[in-house]
C-alpha cells in the first residue's frame, strides 16, 4: 500500500513515523510538505506528531489552514485513509475531521511515558487488537486531554467512536490511569467512517522490543493490511 | 575613525581593567571608539576568552586515535566508525536560569544544540546537569519548576530526546544554581563543518531570527558574581524560539548537503562579535560587514547594540561565491530570513560599517586570541576528618536515602522531557547511563553526566576525578567502551585566589582521570563567577561522556531477572565520610571523600565490559551515591524483583558494609550456572568478586539490617519530589 506522510514546519516525528510505517509494510511512505497543494494517490495519510508552527495560537491551529490540509480533506471524502498521532490528532480535530479539541494537561505540564490502553472502538486501524486488549504505547505531550461538548461525547459513546482509552493494570479507565485528564480518559477516536483515526499516543516509538516494546508493529502491519 | 575617543575610565565601566585598556590603545594604535571598545569588552571578557582558565586547561588531555576535532571548535567530534562521527558539548547556563528559569534554561538548551548542529550534525540527544539550593530554601521550588519546564519546552518542540542528566540539592547553590546542556549530534565523519570563514570574497550569509536589544552584554553577566537584586537583571537573559530554531537545524542541515556553506558559527555569547571575530580567525582573514543590512526588530539599534546582541536562534555563515541563490532557496522554503551582510576579505580587520560609514577598524588577532591571566592561587587545604558513626542498623536508613531529596527518583522530572522521540532511545533516563541508537544501525552510543559536588568540596582534585570514574563506571554498565569527555567547569571568581586553588586541583584531577582513563576532553565550557555576594558555589566540575555500545543486544542492563546470582565487584574498605549516608543520616558534611584508584577503575571497567559483551552479565550497575544498599535497591526498583543479600564476611559493620562509598564497585547479576565461570575469570583477572546472595521475590532482605518489600521501595522513593513540587507534605511511605 502507498502511504504518505505529511511535513509540517515543526513536525519532529515525521521520521519515525516513515520509519516504522516502511517497516511494517515493506515500503516507504512518500514525505509531502506542507505547502504542496496535491496528494499523491494512496491508501494512507498520516499527519505526524511534533509542534506543527511551533504550535503558536493553539495546537495544531495553523497547520489546519496550510495548503495541504485541503487535499486531505479532499481525501478523506473520497475515502481515503487518514491517521493523525498526537499533534496530528490536534490538527484533525483543529481542522474539523474529528470533532472536540485537545486542551492543556490536566496536570498543567508536558507528559512523556508508557500508557496502557484498553482497545473499545471497531476500525480498521486497531485491527491488529482484540476488543478489549490492553495494549501499551507512549504519550509525549502538553496539550493531550481530550474534551468535547455533552452531545458529541454522548454520540461518540454512543456509535462505538471512542477507540482508545487510558487504562490501569485491570483495564478500567481510572483518574490515576490517565496521563492528561481526558473526558472519559479517551485515548483515541474515529470518524463515523471510522476511516480517520487520531489517537494522542505514538505507536511509532514502539515497533521493537528493543525500544521498550512492540505493540507499535502490531499496529502499524495489520493496518496496512486492513486498509490495503 | 570616526566618534569620539575613549578613555580608560570607559574600559572600567565595561568590565575591563586599566592594563587591558592599555593593550588596546598599543593594539590599535591610537583610542579605541566606544563601538570598537565594547567589541574588545566582549571579547576579552571571562566567558568568551578564557583568559583566567587557559592556563590550565592546556593540561587536559585532549587527543587520542578516535579524536576527530577537539576543544577549539564548537564541540568536540569523535570517529564512532563506519564513516559516523559524534559531536558533543556541555555548556552552562547558570547566570541567566537563576534570572528568569525557564528562559534561561530555555537557551542553554538552544545555544548547545546550535553548537552541535553548526559542525554538520544532527543532534540526537541532550542531557543536563542541574544544582539547585536546599529544598527549604524559598526559590527552590520556582526554579526547579522554571528550568525543568525550560528544558523540556525547548528539546520536547525541537523533536530531540533528552535522555539523561542529574539533579542535586546543597546550600552552596542557594544563590547560585547551576543548569549544565549538553548536546550529542551524529555527522558522517566527510561532512564536518567547521566555524571558518574560508577564503577572501566569500559572501558572509545572516540567518535566522531577527536581532533585537536581548541579551546585550549577557556574556559580561556571565562575567561577574552576583548580590541581592539579580532579577533587575532580567533584561539581559534571552529569550527562546524552539520553533526557529527547529527551522534553522533543518535549512542549515538542508543547505549544507549542497555544498553551498563554506563556514559557519552560531550567533552565542557576545552574538554577532564573537561569531565574525572567530570565524574570521581561524580563517586567518578579515572580515567587512555592513552593519544596515542585519535584519532588526527595532531599527533604532547602534552598531554597538547590533554587534552584542545575543538574540536566540540565529547562524552567521560563510557561502561559496556564486551559492547565494541556493541558500536563498532553502531559507525561503523553511520560512528564514537569510541575507548577505558582507564579505571575507584579506586585511586581517573587523571592518563594520552602517550606511557606508565606517564605524569600526579592528585588528582580529588580538580579538580573537584574547589574553591568558596567570591567577594568583591558594591550594585548598586537605579535608579535616570526620569521624562517622558506623553502629546504626536497620533497614529505616536504606528507606530515609532513598526518600531523601538527593536520591529520590527523578521521574517528576523525566517525565516532562521527551525522551522518546527520534524512535532510537533504547535506554531511556533512570539506568547507569542512557543508550540512543545509531540510527539505521545496529550499534549504540552510551551518554552520561556526573560529578558529586560534595566529594569536590572536600578534595577538588579528587572530586573531580571522582566524577570521571563515574561517568567510566556509568558508560561500562551500560556495555560501552567510553570514548571521550566534554567538561563544564563551574567555580566561584577567578580573582580568588582559594578559588582559582580549587579550579587548579580540579583541572589536575580531571586530567589525570581522562588519561588514565583513556577518555580525552575533547570539548568544554568554563562558567566562573558563580558566587553571591562574595560566597563561590562549591567547585563543580561537571563531566559529560560518551561511549560506545558495539551491539544494541549486548548492551548492559540494569533489571537483573528473578533467581540470579549477586556479586560485588571491588573492594569495600567502608569508607563512609563524606558519603550521603553521614550527610542524611547524621548530618555530618565534609572529611574526606573516598579514594579513587584509576588503575582499579580501569581494570573493573575493562572485566565488567567483557562480561556484558560475553553475554554473561544479565544486569549490571554501578556503586556510587549512597553505596551498595541504594545501588541494590535501585536495581529492585527497576525491575520490580526482591534480593536478599549477606556480607560476606563480618570485618565491617553493617552500616559500614551497607552506605560506604568506595569507588570502582560494580553490582553483577549472573545467571546461577554460570557464576563459577565468571568468578574463575576474576580470580583469573585479580577482579575482586563476591557472591552476596540472589534476586528473586518481592522483597529485598539485607543481612542484618532487615527487609522491605520493593513496592515500599518504590513508593519510597517516588514520593519525595511530587509531593515536595506540589508543597505537599512529605510521603513517609
Amino acid at each position: 500500500m502507498r502511504t504518505v506522510v505529511v511535513v509540517f514546519p515543526g513536525s519532529n516525528c515525521d521520521r519515525d513515523v516513515a520509519v516504522a510505517l516502511a517497516r511494517c509494510t515493506g515500503r516507504a511512505p512518500d514525505l509531502v510538505w506542507h505547502g504542496a497543494t496535491s496528494l499523491p494517490a494512496c491508501g494512507l495519510v498520516v499527519l505526524p506528531g511534533g509542534f506543527s508552527y511551533g504550535d503558536y495560537l493553539r495546537a495544531g491551529a495553523i497547520a489546519a489552514h496550510s495548503p495541504i490540509m485541503r487535499s486531505v480533506h479532499e481525501a478523506a471524502e473520497r475515502g481515503t485513509a487518514v491517521l493523525g498521532i498526537c499533534n496530528g490528532f490536534q490538527i484533525l480535530t483543529e481542522t474539523g475531521l474529528l470533532p472536540g479539541a485537545l486542551v492543556r494537561n490536566a496536570g498543567l505540564r508536558f507528559v512523556c511515558r508508557p500508557v496502557d490502553l484498553r482497545v473499545d472502538g471497531d476500525t480498521p486501524f486497531l485491527a491488529a487488537f482484540a476488543p478489549g486488549e490492553r495494549v501499551r504505547f507512549p504519550v509525549a505531550h502538553m496539550e493531550g486531554n481530550y474534551q468535547a461538548d455533552a452531545e458529541t461525547m454522548a454520540r461518540l459513546e454512543g456509535d462505538g467512536r471512542v477507540a482508545l482509552r487510558y487504562v490501569d493494570e485491570a483495564g478500567r479507565a481510572t483518574e490515576a490511569a490517565n496521563p492528561n485528564g481526558s473526558a472519559a480518559g479517551i485515548a483515541a477516536i474515529t470518524s463515523n467512517s471510522r476511516r480517520i483515526f487520531g489517537l494522542m499516543p505514538h505507536p511509532e516509538r514502539v515497533i521493537g522490543d528493543e525500544l521498550g516494546g512492540s505493540d507499535g508493529r502490531r499496529f502499524f502491519t495489520a493496518l496496512a493490511d486492513a486498509l490495503a | 575613525m570616526s566618534a569620539a575617543a575613549t578613555t580608560t575610565d570607559d574600559a572600567i565601566r565595561l568590565g575591563l581593567s586599566a592594563d587591558e585598556y592599555r593593550q588596546i590603545l598599543g593594539h590599535l594604535g591610537r583610542a579605541p571608539n566606544p563601538t570598537e571598545l565594547g567589541v574588545f569588552s566582549a571579547m576579552w571578557n571571562e566567558h568568551c576568552s578564557y583568559k583566567s582558565s587557559r592556563r590550565w586547561l592546556r593540561s587536559l588531555p585532549s587527543s587520542g586515535v578516535h579524536v576527530v576535532h577537539g576543544p577549539g571548535e564548537n564541540a568536540g567530534v569523535i570517529d564512532v566508525g563506519d564513516g559516523w562521527a559524534v559531536a558533543f558539548k556541555m555548556e552552562s547556563h547558570n547566570h541567566p536560569s537563576f534570572i528568569e528559569p525557564y528562559q534561561g534554561a530555555a537557551t542553554g538548551v538552544g545555544g548547545i544544540l546550535r553548537d552541535v548542529f553548526t559542525m554538520g550534525a544532527r543532534p540526537v540527544a541532550i542531557l543536563n546537569s542541574l544544582r539547585f539550593g536546599t529544598p527549604e530554601h524559598p526559590k527552590t521550588r520556582h526554579l526547579v519548576g522554571g528550568v525543568v519546564g525550560g528544558i523540556g519546552g525547548y528539546g520536547n518542540c525541537m523533536g530531540i530526546p533528552t535522555v539523561g542528566g542529574e539533579c542535586s540539592f546543597d546550600a552552596g547553590y542557594n544563590g547560585n544554581i547551576l543548569v549544565n546542556a549538553m548536546a550529542v549530534g551524529l555527522v558522517r565523519k566527510d561532512r564536518i563543518f567547521l566555524a571558518n570563514a574560508g577564503r577572501p570574497g566569500n559572501p558572509v550569509l545572516y540567518v535566522g531570527a531577527r536581532t533585537g536589544r536581548d541579551g546585550i552584554h549577557g556574556a559580561s553577566m556571565a562575567s561577574a558574581g552576583f548580590s541581592d537584586g539579580a532579577e533587575t537583571r532580567r533584561p539581559t537573559v534571552q529569550i527562546g524560539d524552539p520553533f526557529m530554531e527547529k527551522l534553522l537545524l533543518e535549512a542549515c542541515l538542508e543547505l549544507m548537503a549542497t555544498g553551498a556553506v563554506i563556514g559557519i558559527q552560531d550567533m552565542g555569547a557576545a552574538g554577532l562579535t564573537s561569531s565574525s571575530v572567530e570565524m574570521a580567525a581561524r580563517a586567518q582573514a578579515g572580515i567587512r560587514l555592513h552593519l544596515e543590512r542585519v535584519p532588526v526588530r527595532d531599527a533604532a539599534m547602534s552598531p554597538l547594540e547590533l554587534m552584542l546582541s545575543e538574540s536566540q536562534e540565529r547562524m552567521l555563515m560563510t557561502l561559496r561565491p556564486g551559492a547565494e541563490a541556493d541558500a536563498a532557496t532553502v531559507f525561503r522554503k523553511w520560512g528564514l530570513e537569510a541575507v548577505v551582510i558582507g564579505e571575507v576579505t584579506d586585511t586581517g580587520r573587523l571592518e563594520l560599517a552602517m550606511h557606508g560609514t565606517a564605524v569600526a577598524d579592528l585588528p582580529i588577532e588580538p580579538l580573537a586570541e584574547g589574553l591568558v591571566y596567570e591567577r594568583p592561587v591558594t591550594d585548598p587545604p586537605p579535608p579535616s576528618p570526620v569521624a562517622v558513626p558506623d553502629q546504626d542498623t536497620g533497614i529505616d536508613i536504606l528507606l530515609t536515602l532513598i526518600g531523601s531529596p538527593n536520591l529520590s527518583s527523578r521521574t517528576w522530572i523525566w517525565e516532562q522531557y521527551d525522551h522518546g522521540v527520534m524512535g532510537d532511545t533504547i535506554t531511556p533516563p533512570g539506568s547507569d547511563a542512557a543508550v540512543v541508537r545509531i540510527h539505521g544501525t545496529d550499534r549504540a552510543l552510551a551518554l552520561t553526566a556526573d560529578c558529586t559536588p560534595r566529594y569536590c568540596k572536600a578534595n577538588p582534585r579528587l572530586g573531580a576525578a571522582q566524577a570521571v570514574a563515574e561517568a567510566f563506571r556509568n558508560l561500562t554498565a551500560a556495555g560501552a567502551r567510553p570514548l571521550a569527555v566534554t567538561d563544564c567547569l563551574n567555580f566561584g571568581s577567578p580573582e580568588d585566589p582559594a578559588v582559582m586553588g580549587t579550579f587548579k586541583a580540579a583541572v589536575q584531577g580531571l586530567g589525570e582521570a581522562c588519561r588514565a582513563l583513556n577518555m580525552p576532553v575533547v570539548s568544554g565550557n568554563v562558567s566562573f563567577y558563580n558566587e553571591t555576594d562574595g560566597c563561590p558555589i562549591p567547585p563543580t566540575p561537571q563531566v559529560g561522556a560518551v561511549g560506545l555500545v558495539e551491539q544494541v543486544a549486548h548492551r548492559g542492563r540494569i533489571s537483573p531477572s528473578p533467581g540470579t546470582t549477586v556479586l560485588l565487584i571491588g573492594d569495600t574498605e567502608g569508607h563512609l565520610s563524606c558519603s550521603l549516608y553521614a550527610r542524611e543520616l547524621h548530618g555530618l558534611t565534609g572529611g574526606a571523600p573516598p579514594p579513587v584508584d584509576l588503575d582499579a577503575e580501569l581494570r573493573h571497567g575493562e572485566w565488567i565490559r567483557a562480561q556484558i559483551a560475553g553475554g554473561l552479565a544479565d544486569a549490571c550497575h554501578d556503586v556510587s551515591d549512597g553505596g551498595l544498599a541504594v545501588a541494590l535497591a535501585e536495581m529492585c526498583m527497576a525491575s520490580g524483583v526482591g534480593a536478599s543479600v549477606e556480607p560476606p564476611d563480618r570485618t565491617l559493620s553493617p552500616a559500614r558494609f551497607y552506605f560506604a562509598e568506595d569507588q570502582a564497585r560494580y553490582l553483577l547479576a549472573v545467571q546461577s550456572d554460570q557464576v563459577d565461570g565468571v568468578l574463575r575469570t576474576a580470580s583469573a583477572a585479580g577482579i575482586p568478586a563476591r557472591i552476596l546472595g540472589r534476586f528473586g521475590g518481592t522483597r529485598l532482605h539485607l543481612e542484618p539490617l532487615g527487609s522491605v518489600t520493593v513496592d515500599t521501595l518504590r513508593r519510597r522513593h517516588a514520593g519525595w519530589f511530587p509531593s515536595y513540587m506540589d508543597g505537599t507534605t512529605r510521603e513517609t511511605g
